[in-house]
């Protein structure tokens, strides 16, 4: 599977002063890619345009040349850069991790997830400990590409290459597409085989 | 030497921070001893004022025909332990007419602050999602019928609907709504843009279910204490034009009438036909008001850690 950037340009206002314009790029299910620019351009606007969840001013994001699906589960997951705010503060985990379906059970262990905090608000779990939920609940099967914009930053290095070690592992043995953002050169290094060109006029000078 | 007094310092620096995190977790454990008392204590104060406001309502009904009776050789009796409300000019049991009148404003109170919260969800939510239009038009209702005074708006809807039980339910039905419809039209906006729920229907939860499992849980208790936050004001304003005359027909023994009749006496020395319904009114009112207050804290998981 491929997922295409085809003539991306996007701008908050809908009109004139675009954050970015005319991004072409194709990623394969099987590759590991970085976003690089600096806070501010654009990176996690970029993501929600991958994903789906804003639509481009100009230009189309295509999954095997087909637009994305507007209902069901979404073969392009994101998981975002603050876990805190991706789960309902009013529902227990169990039920938010069965948003998409049920996870399966290997899963949940690989990511360290305790059967004790099921029962527990997102207010009574750690920063670290809601971002696994927040990635277990985007690895259901119909997953494609996954797009992780900053997932690690706020977590201590443990947790950081506990999450890290799963999820690349996971990611090439179902040969999923991942898109990572994050300006850690380090974790990019291992994580990462290109980089996608976006931001190149920036990154040059 | 230099190294020992260094070492020293740190040692003391240790002691001091170690001395801050007690004193710290001391606070913290004593926080939370209060915290689950103040849940323990609301909800004693829901279940409390749910038992109050029944057994107004029942004996109210109860006591609603002895209410009624005039008794000559009894008349204006100071209160008493057979009367302890004491007796009006025509010989009534001021207890009974009292509890009866309670029970008329609390009856009348749900079904006002019923359909009155039960518009405003309607409204809150039709302004939410049904585009910009919609939205601008229920605002400006909402902002209109707040800038006009309650009680003025309701006089006016009451006497427009001929006064009497039908006119105060009316009233008080369309002149509440507006907070609540304002509040819940805010919830639906924030919870519709907020992260989420976004996430959720691309995890591929369809409208529907988005509805029942991420927004509801948010409206209900918004709605609910909205609801029953609405009561006090629902009865207050029921008393308050049924005491101008622009509400319940006199012979009914609402609590408005019954104050508004003291009036004429209070000076005579009458002191009981005013105290002791006014203050039977004021209770419920409060009760109504810690009940809901009490059911906020009891619906919202986050004030456990507040």
């Amino acid at each position: 599977m491929i997922l295409e950037a085809k003539d991306i340009s996007f701008s908050y206002s809908g009109k004139g002063g675009e954050l970015f314009s005319n991004i072409n790029f194709k990623v394969e299910n099987n590759e590991r890619v970085w976003i690089p620019g600096p806070s501010g351009y654009g990176k996690t606007t970029l993501c929600k345009i991958l994903a789906g969840y804003l639509k481009p001013c100009k230009g189309q994001v295509l999954l095997d040349g087909k637009p994305l699906p507007n209902k069901g589960y979404c073969p392009v997951q994101m998981i975002w850069q603050h876990p805190e705010k991706a789960v309902n503060p009013r529902l227990k985990m169990e039920k938010i991790l069965s948003d998409g379906g049920t996870v399966e059970e290997r899963i949940i262990e690989g990511l360290g997830i305790e059967e004790d905090w099921m029962n527990r608000y997102p207010q009574e779990l750690s920063g670290g400990e809601l971002q696994r939920f927040c990635i277990a609940r985007a690895l259901r099967k119909e997953t494609r590409f996954l797009i992780a914009d900053e997932i690690s930053t706020m977590l201590d290095l443990i947790t950081q290459s506990q999450i890290w070690n799963f999820l690349l592992e996971e990611v090439k043995r179902r040969e999923i597409g991942l898109i990572v953002v994050s300006h850690s050169n380090t974790l990019l290094e291992q994580v990462a085989e290109r980089k996608l060109p976006f931001m190149a006029e920036i990154d040059a000078a | 030497m230099e190294n020992v007094r260094n070492h020293r310092k740190e040692i003391r620096g240790q002691g001091l921070e170690c001395g801050k995190n007690l004193q710290c977790r001391q606070n913290l454990e004593f926080g939370l001893r209060i915290r689950l008392n103040q849940r323990q204590k609301a909800r004693i104060l829901l279940i409390f004022s749910v038992i109050f406001l029944t057994v107004t309502v029942i004996l109210g009904i109860c006591f609603h025909d002895a209410a009624m009776v005039t008794d000559f050789s009894r008349k204006n009796l100071a209160p008493c332990l057979s009367y302890p409300f004491g007796t009006d000019w025509l010989g009534r049991n001021m207890f009974c007419r009292t509890l009866t009148g309670l029970s008329t404003s609390i009856l009348i109170g749900i079904l006002a602050a019923g359909f009155s919260a039960i518009m405003a969800l309607i409204l809150g939510i039709c302004a939410a999602t049904l585009g910009k239009t919609a939205d601008s038009g229920i605002t400006f209702v909402i902002d209109m019928v707040m800038g006009i005074p309650h009680v003025l708006l309701l006089i006016l809807i009451s006497y427009a609907m001929g006064k009497g039980l039908k006119g105060v339910i009316v009233g008080v039905a369309l002149t509440h709504w507006t907070s609540l419809a304002r509040l819940i039209r805010g919830e639906v906006l924030q919870l519709r843009e907020s992260e989420y729920i976004q996430i959720a229907a691309k995890l591929g939860c369809s409208k529907w279910q988005i509805a029942r499992k991420h927004m509801l849980p948010h409206l209900f208790p918004q709605f609910v204490v909205g609801l029953v936050l609405l009561f006090p004001h629902a009865i207050l304003h029921e008393s308050s034009i049924t005491f101008l005359g622009f509400g319940l027909s006199t012979e009914q023994p609402a609590i408005g009438i019954i104050l508004s009749e003291s009036m004429r006496y209070l000076i005579m020395g009458k002191w009981w036909l005013a105290v002791f319904p006014g203050l039977m009114l004021v209770l419920t009112v409060v009760l109504f008001e810690k009940g809901g207050t009490a059911l906020r804290q009891i619906l919202d998981p986050g004030s456990v850690h507040k």
